[in-house]
């Protein structure tokens, strides 16, 4: 940016037509469509959802949550999101290590595979877990035999949460993992501490913020989670409704009391991605020094 | 490679064996299993299902959707990205969030909103239902839902890029007599294109794969607001396994296809700017 505010000739020497400008189209104009855009399709519509649930105070969402399955269905959802952004954070930190840490054949396409859940459609997702683990299916079958139920359970919405924000994690990790300096594993090493020491007082310290960031954008999607989960879940209330499902149907009979409800889990879930850009941009800042 | 060494042979192997294992078990397994229940009909009931006209419509209106949500989100987050790049005012650290709202909401929040707006005592209802306009249950509702869903894609990529880049070379343009739009052809579009054809891809995939959204604004109305994503629900709801898993399949096919594409890009995007 600084190179911005330097100009090869001294201003006042250039006609007024020629001059440098900030930025290559006029400025107000862009700021302004940009701002009508934003205002139009993002806070035109989150403001409606706040009016119409907290308009008459807290009746609605109270409403809401006397109906049938709300609370188990909220419950679940975020249960459900902590196991996903634990595990995924873990599975994740530890593919973002092999991708970066490790060479072998086929690294490239270990690191597209991943990327996979960003292109298959969620829904799509959602038939392949039934598709691999439904009554019908031999591995299904086996499962059932032995006690596991998979498909209309909590397991296969975990399965569908775990795969939608596989990426969500190891794209959080890999930049930092890559950028960051060895030199003190070098040192650590060389004064005798073990791989495991190393890798925990040194490399997992630095990588903090980054896992933190990946886990909470997986729950954060995994709140809000509806096509991978509609046919794993079976959606039966007090067992394994979820939230956005539930919203759906409430949606159908009371719009004002949906949009409580969705104020309330997408209150938790934005604030979670505020933290989430505080977290990446904090460590960015300190690391591009 | 010094640190090679110090991460032992057999740790190593184990720690990729944990990892291909993990890659495997959650995203491969499930497409190979969707594909073997797609193809073992055999291949004529492929073909049967590509000629049903409700497939047909509504790989069509998939396509219709994806297309105007791309182009809209696309050219508006050029712009955005200008001005989160570029320019400076009090309050620009709210757009910055508000360019990252649609991320944190639900797709069944975003019906909602819709339902909200323009659903029967909707804020706007009156008003369009007085130009005769159909909003809800019709197309228009279903590709403003899917814009909203894509806002963020190109906005993350090309704001960056465009910080990165400087405005250097636009600076030089200029001094040169360039006009405005010829600069923003010439110069800003060629340097940013790979992270903008990056964002697009990622937008086009979260386009055609939307189901939660579209679902609540559509109506379901067969053959009419059917995207492909809720034909392969209502196959699945009525027993069509078959055709279900069939455009399922497609689905995730062409996905993959966007998928060779993000990563193309990806690569070209991080090389443009280094």
């Amino acid at each position: 940016m600084a190179g911005a505010a330097q100009h090869a000739v001294p201003r006042r020497f250039l006609p007024w037509r020629v001059r440098p400008q900030p930025g290559a189209l006029p400025r107000w104009s862009l700021r302004g469509v940009a701002l009508l855009y934003l205002g139009l399709f993002v806070v035109l519509p989150v403001v409606a959802v706040l009016e119409s649930g907290f308009g008459d105070g807290l009746t609605n969402l109270k409403d809401a949550m006397a109906s049938f399955g709300a609370w188990k269905a909220i419950r679940l959802t975020v249960v459900m999101a902590v196991l996903t952004a634990v595990i995924n954070g873990a599975f994740g930190t530890l593919l973002a290590y092999v991708l970066v840490r490790i060479r072998f054949p086929g690294r490239e396409l270990l690191s597209a595979i991943v990327d996979l859940p960003f292109a298959i459609p969620s829904l799509v997702a959602g038939v392949m877990l039934v598709a691999l683990y439904g009554p019908s299916s031999a591995l299904g079958g086996w499962f059932e035999d032995h006690g596991l139920e998979i498909i209309f359970a909590p397991p296969g919405i975990l399965l569908a949460l775990l795969f939608v924000t596989l990426p969500l994690v190891v794209r959080s990790v890999q930049p930092v993992l890559a950028e960051l300096d060895r030199d003190e594993e070098e040192a650590a090493h060389t004064l005798g501490s073990g791989r495991w020491t190393t890798f925990r007082k040194i490399v997992l310290p630095a990588l903090r913020p980054a896992i933190a960031a990946g886990s909470l954008l997986a729950f954060s999607r995994s709140l809000g989670e509806f096509g991978a989960i509609v046919f794993v879940a079976g959606n039966i209330p007090n067992k394994t409704l979820t939230a956005p499902v539930f919203i759906t149907q409430l949606i159908n009979v009371s719009p004002d009391q949906a949009a409580a409800v969705s104020a309330l889990i997408f209150g938790l879930a934005f604030i979670v991605v505020l933290v989430t850009e505080k977290l990446i941009s904090r460590h960015s800042d300190r690391y591009s020094a | 490679m010094s640190s090679q060494a110090h991460t032992g042979r057999g740790v190593r192997a184990l720690l990729l064996g944990l990892a291909l294992t993990y890659v495997v078990v959650l995203l491969i397994a499930p497409l190979a299993g969707i594909a073997y229940y797609a193809l073992k009909p055999g291949f004529g009931s492929i073909v049967d299902t590509l000629q049903l006209r409700d497939v047909q419509h509504a790989f069509y209106l998939t396509a219709v959707i994806m297309f105007v949500a791309v182009v809209v989100t696309g050219v508006l987050g050029i712009v955005v990205a200008l001005v989160l790049a570029r320019d400076r005012f009090a309050g620009k650290a709210v757009v910055s969030a508000l360019v990252n709202l649609p991320l944190a909401v639900s797709p069944v929040i975003v019906g909602l909103m819709a339902v909200l707006l323009f659903g029967t005592a909707g804020w706007f209802e009156p008003f369009f239902a007085a130009q005769g306009i159909q909003i809800m249950f019709a197309l228009p509702a279903m590709i403003l839902v899917t814009i909203f869903i894509s806002i963020p894609f190109v906005i993350r990529e090309v704001a960056p890029l465009l910080e990165e880049l400087g405005m250097d070379e636009e600076q030089t343009a200029w001094t040169l007599g360039a006009s405005r739009l010829q600069t923003f052809f010439r110069i800003t579009l060629p340097n940013i294109r790979w992270g903008l054809l990056y964002g697009t891809a990622l937008s086009a995939a979260r386009a055609i794969g939307e189901v939660g959204a579209v679902l609540i604004v559509s109506g379901l109305l067969q053959g009419r607001t059917e995207t492909a994503t809720l034909y392969v629900l209502r196959a699945f709801d009525q027993y069509q396994e078959e055709q279900g898993y069939i455009v399922a399949l497609m689905l995730a096919g062409f996905s993959i296809l966007l998928l060779i594409g993000i990563e193309t890009f990806k690569r070209r995007s991080a090389r443009a700017v280094s």
